[in-house]
């Protein structure tokens, strides 16, 4: 069954409509991957769904519930949870208060001390540098916190936007290594990449995003022979 | 600005560098021609110093709350001194009536109590009534938009409370035993002044363990980072927007009772001086830095306390206790030019507003 269901959303920023009828779903343990150019509109799409922007017409339903009159931090509560952008740690709290803070809206503490532990053996990395400042981390590994941090949420869906974005080669093997393994965990994901070659590699389908609209879809195996997809996306002539 | 290579060098740069010199000159004329005078004892330094921490307790304890809500907003909240003055004014009343059923006398320290807590929950009240009414509709506002309604906010409370409570000045009960002195580690010190200092540290402790340690203090912290960011990881923000002016209005109050133990008398435009020279002390210390506002309001405290006569008196210039307000603003303009970022806040100006 599907988890999520965007139905024809249709988003602006003052006079700039930005998404014109988004339509799409994603199915429990899936990992659905959402590409585009700048500018298409992924991350619109994103901060629609977790209720930072206001769809003026459309509906979004989280297992058949309508998202409309949710607040952000309501959404979080309810499951769905952003890896946003750019990572957007809290640079001047500490790794572990990051972490708390990802787990904001969960009231048992022994809960929340069983996904702390299972973010540090995902992160090892995190675990070493509980007490630093998340400002002084480096770019992966503030990655790496910024999806701990979500996942302490314990996510019924993880919308990660462009999680590759800025790190180096071997990081960004590291980044979708992990994405497989939370799909292994049984994680829904909702992906958002620029890098298409790498997000059609992990995904199960995929949607394809041009100026707003969803211009294709279709498993992730058949949007990699895609010529079209090529072209646009995956840099073959 | 001043961090261009030497060869850019402004007109403005040097004239600013020759004027602080000039400043650091006179000061240390001055402090030694005082000093070498001998014209005030070391037990007056000593009464001018804890003066000063005593009146600098209650500016960090105002500074708090400009800096917090300054943290989460990015605004000052310039009806604060109202705040400020709301509490104290009215556990007046209270104090007044206690007093004359004899409950005061007889049960000072209850009394005391209940009229902190009457202070600190009317300033609280007021805080969050201002931020519901005058700043939460205009949020999304332009920025000079709020601080426009934060005066008129400010003139509104002060006329409200001057047509309720009259505008004369109300003097507070006095209690025997705030009368008198002590002694710590051998220098004298006021009841009053020492029951200000003390009680101003516990809530200063109090307000950084909650700041530090609570969910809700690291909530804030991250609300002030990041609201968008906030709000994604289910933190509501407007909650811990309200939690803000109810944490500075409370220490508002708080202050407000110190403030009548030293001065004795209340009236309905007791905010304004303490209220801009605890706005002094936030940037001081760096505005939106919760250590920078205590640190700040101590110093300022300490300084205008000690600095007239210290500075002042040996150049000659009489009665230089009057001159004390001029001394705390003048820093201020200093602290503005060289300092913009205050004290403790060097990380500041890289921060997004
Ligand atoms: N705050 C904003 N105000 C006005 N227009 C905006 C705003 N944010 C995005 N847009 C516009 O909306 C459109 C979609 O932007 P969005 O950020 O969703 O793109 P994206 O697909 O995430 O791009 P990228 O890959 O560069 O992150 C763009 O044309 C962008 O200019
Ligand atoms: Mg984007």
């Amino acid at each position: 069954m599907s988890i999520l269901v965007l139905e024809n959303i249709h988003t602006y920023y003052g006079e700039i409509h930005a998404l014109r009828g988004v339509s799409l779903s994603v199915e429990e343990g899936e990992i659905v991957t959402l590409i585009g150019g700048n500018g298409a509109g992924k991350s619109t799409t994103l901060n629609t769904i977790s209720g930072l922007l206001q769809p003026r017409r459309g509906s979004i339903r989280l297992y058949n519930e309508d998202l409309s009159n949710f607040k952000a931090h309501e959404i979080v509560a309810k499951g769905v949870v952003q890896v946003p952008e750019g990572r957007r740690v809290f640079g001047r709290l500490t790794v572990a208060e990051n972490l708390e803070m990802g787990a904001f809206t969960r009231p048992l503490r022994s809960e929340i001390a069983q996904s702390l532990e299972q973010v540090f053996t995902l992160f090892p990395r995190l675990k070493e540098r509980e007490g630093q400042l998340a400002g002084t981390l480096s770019g992966g590994e503030q990655q790496m916190l910024a999806m701990g941090r979500a996942l302490m949420a314990k996510p019924k869906v993880l919308l990660l936007d462009e999680p590759s974005m800025g790190l180096a080669p071997v990081l960004v093997d590291s980044i979708f290594d992990t994405i497989r393994k939370l799909h292994a965990l049984g994680t829904t994901i909702l992906l958002v990449e620029q890098n298409a070659r790498m997000a059609l590699q992990v995904a199960d389908r995929g949607y394809v995003l041009q100026t707003g609209e969803i211009i294709l879809t279709d498993k992730a195996a058949a949007l990699r022979e895609n010529e079209s997809v090529q072209k646009a996306y995956l840099g073959v002539l | 600005m001043r961090k261009n290579s030497l060869g850019r060098l402004t007109i403005t740069d040097v004239v600013m560098f020759a004027v602080g010199l000039g400043l650091a000159g006179v000061i240390v004329a001055g402090s030694a021609a005082t000093l070498s005078s001998g014209k005030y004892t070391l037990a007056q330094w000593q009464d001018l110093f804890i003066f000063g921490l005593a009146q600098g307790s209650i500016y960090a304890l105002i500074a708090l709350g400009y800096t917090l809500v300054y943290g989460v907003l990015r605004m000052i909240n310039f009806a604060h001194s109202e705040v400020f003055m709301s509490g104290p004014y009215t556990a007046y009343f209270f104090a007044r009536y206690m007093f004359n059923i004899g409950f005061l006398q007889a049960y000072p320290v209850a009394g005391l109590l209940i009229v902190s807590a009457i202070s600190m929950l009317t300033s609280m009240a007021i805080a969050l009534t201002v931020e519901r009414i005058a700043y939460r509709p205009l949020r999304k506002a332009p920025r000079l938009v709020p601080l426009i309604t934060a005066i008129g906010a400010s003139f509104f409370l002060q006329y409200t409370f001057r047509g309720l409570y009259g505008s004369g000045i109300d003097r507070y009960p006095e209690l025997a035993i705030l009368k008198g002195s002590i002694s710590v580690l051998g220098v004298r010190v006021l009841v009053t002044q020492a029951l200000v200092i003390v009680a101003a540290a516990v809530f200063m402790g109090l307000l950084y363990a909650f700041v530090m340690l609570s969910k809700t203090g690291k909530a804030m912290r991250a609300v002030s980072e990041d609201k968008e960011t906030a709000q994604l990881m289910g933190i509501d923000v407007d909650r811990i927007i309200t939690t803000t002016f109810a944490l500075g209005g409370a220490l508002a109050g708080a202050a407000g009772v110190l403030y009548a133990l030293i001065f004795g008398q209340v009236q309905f435009y007791m905010g304004f001086v303490p209220g801009i020279k605890a706005f002094t002390a936030a940037v001081l210390g760096g505005i939106g830095n919760v250590p920078g506002a205590m640190v700040g309001g101590l110093f300022l405290g300490v300084f205008e306390s000690v600095g007239p006569s210290l500075f002042l008196d040996g150049l000659g210039i009489p009665a230089p206790n009057q001159l004390k307000d001029a001394i705390a603003f003048t820093m201020l303009v200093f602290v503005l030019i060289f300092r913009p970022s205050g004290i403790l806040g060097e990380r500041l100006a890289t921060k997004k507003a």
